[in-house]
């Protein structure tokens, strides 16, 4: 067994969420580029442009590249070997607070859905999937959701027979409706099997993927391919405004699933795709 | 190049504005989005006068981060305009002149734009540590307890949008 202190997994999400929400991804920064240089009208190239320019800036000054810091989503692989010196859930919460307080983060969580709607004013409660698996580290996947994007997610449940066609056409028309408003070029996440809820989540993993991986199934990853070439001759383009460059990547992520269905879900993030993986 | 502004808008420059045109903004709004809407909405369905007067006025929807020390504000990008829709229209014909925020509106929306000669612009959706550096002043004005979502004034200074929809109803959104 291997005992981790409480106080260290409280640092490390801190840590976590002040850095992911000021600086992007590589592979982010490089897409972003590359999308710069194939785009053809002026307006796409400023957009990109204006872009780039605002994540160095967030990294230089250290402070958010979106107002939008996101609700806290967070994939936990515990190992069954850890012993941990307090609350698991109360630790994760509590450097998700001190990094929304401390970090200059934008407090954007609200207590009760409907009826209060009042703000907690420190960001919590994260959102945590935790997963046993066999070994004596915890690995913290973490990001930040923007709900611009969030909101123009969807999930259905398909019969067998509309098969991959079926798949497609759920995507891409989810990706149209969204049209300008989660903030393109998006990286849309798509689940893909399993149960409702499992989909939905898997879809939400699938956005924490980088954007420079592609799933190990040749099927699926001709997939992914497909819907990106079909999505971005969809002229949407960055900040809806037109354009090549409607997405920067699909990634899905796919489960067994029952002899009745073919669950599907597809969550959408904006280009400020902000996610870090560490290991303690 | 861009189409340098001074708010509050006039009504003969907004009706030179079209769909597509690059803007920079300089001059005073204010700022609302889904919480100020929904109070400056039932104030006036109780017969309520607003706490700001809309009349040729700005509304910028943006809920920013916190200002760090010595900053003037934090990150503050403009945050999607459709949730704001249904409160829209009646803004328009109080007399607001403008709104800032990015994404597609509704034909109701559209079709009160045109009614009231008014016009909509779209600032860059997650390039709000960019634009933070056009805000030069920010001063709170009401509904403080809704923290983010309070209502305040900024000063800005080439703030950088898109004109998404003119004062004719084209949209820069239907291609």
């Amino acid at each position: 067994m291997r005992e981790i202190k409480a106080i260290d997994i409280k640092n490390a999400v801190k840590a976590l969420f002040i850095s992911l929400n000021c600086e992007i991804g590589d592979d982010i920064t490089n897409a972003l580029k590359k999308a710069l240089s194939e785009e053809e009208s002026d307006t796409a190239k400023a957009v990109l442009t204006q872009l780039l320019e605002n994540n160095a800036v967030a990294k230089e000054e250290q402070i958010p590249i979106c107002q939008d810091t996101g609700m806290a989503v967070l994939f936990v692989e515990y190992g069954d070997k850890v012993i941990i010196d307090g609350d698991f859930e109360e630790a994760i919460n509590q450097g998700v607070k001190e990094a929304y307080t401390d970090g200059y983060l934008r407090k954007s969580v609200v207590d009760d859905p409907v009826f209060d709607r009042k703000n907690t004013n420190d960001n919590t409660p994260a959102v945590i999937h935790t997963r046993i698996v066999s070994g004596e580290t915890l690995r913290i996947t973490a990001g930040c959701k923007g709900f611009g994007s969030e909101n123009m997610s969807k999930t259905k449940m398909l019969s067998p027979s509309a098969g991959v066609e079926g798949v497609k056409n759920f995507v891409l028309e989810t990706v149209k409706t969204a049209g300008p408003n989660p903030c393109p070029p998006i990286v849309v996440g798509v689940g893909i099997g399993g149960t409702f809820e499992q989909a939905a989540v898997m879809s939400k993993k699938a956005t924490f993927r980088s954007v420079n991986s592609e799933n190990e199934d040749v099927r699926y990853a001709e997939l992914e391919r497909e819907l990106q070439s079909i999505i971005n001759n969809m002229n949407i383009g960055p900040a809806g405004l037109g354009g090549k460059t409607s997405a920067l990547k699909v990634n899905i992520e796919y489960a067994p699933t029952h002899i009745a269905s073919i669950p599907v879900a597809v969550n959408i993030c904006c280009h400020a795709c902000r996610h870090k993986s560490i290991e303690l | 190049m861009s189409i340098k502004l001074t708010l509050p808008l006039k009504k003969e420059d907004i009706k030179t504005l079209k769909a597509g045109d690059s803007v920079t903004l300089s001059g005073e709004l204010y700022t609302a989005r889904d919480a100020a809407h929904k109070r400056f909405y039932e104030m006036v369905e109780n017969g309520e006068k607003l706490p700001i007067n809309v009349e040729n006025q700005t509304i910028y929807y943006v809920g920013p981060a916190p200002a760090k020390e010595g900053a003037v504000i934090g990150p503050c990008g403009p945050t999607s305009s459709y949730r704001m829709d249904k409160y829209t229209p009646m803004l328009l014909d109080m007399g607001l002149s403008a709104m800032i925020g990015k994404g597609e509106r509704s034909d109701e929306v559209i079709n009160s734009i045109v009614r009231n000669g008014a016009v909509y612009f779209a600032a860059i959706g997650g390039a709000a540590a960019l634009i933070s550096k056009s805000v030069v002043k920010d001063e709170p004005v009401c509904f403080e307890d809704l923290g983010t979502e309070a209502v305040h004034k900024y000063t800005v200074k080439d703030f950088p949008c898109i004109v998404a929809i003119d004062s004719l109803g084209n949209d820069v959104y239907k291609r």
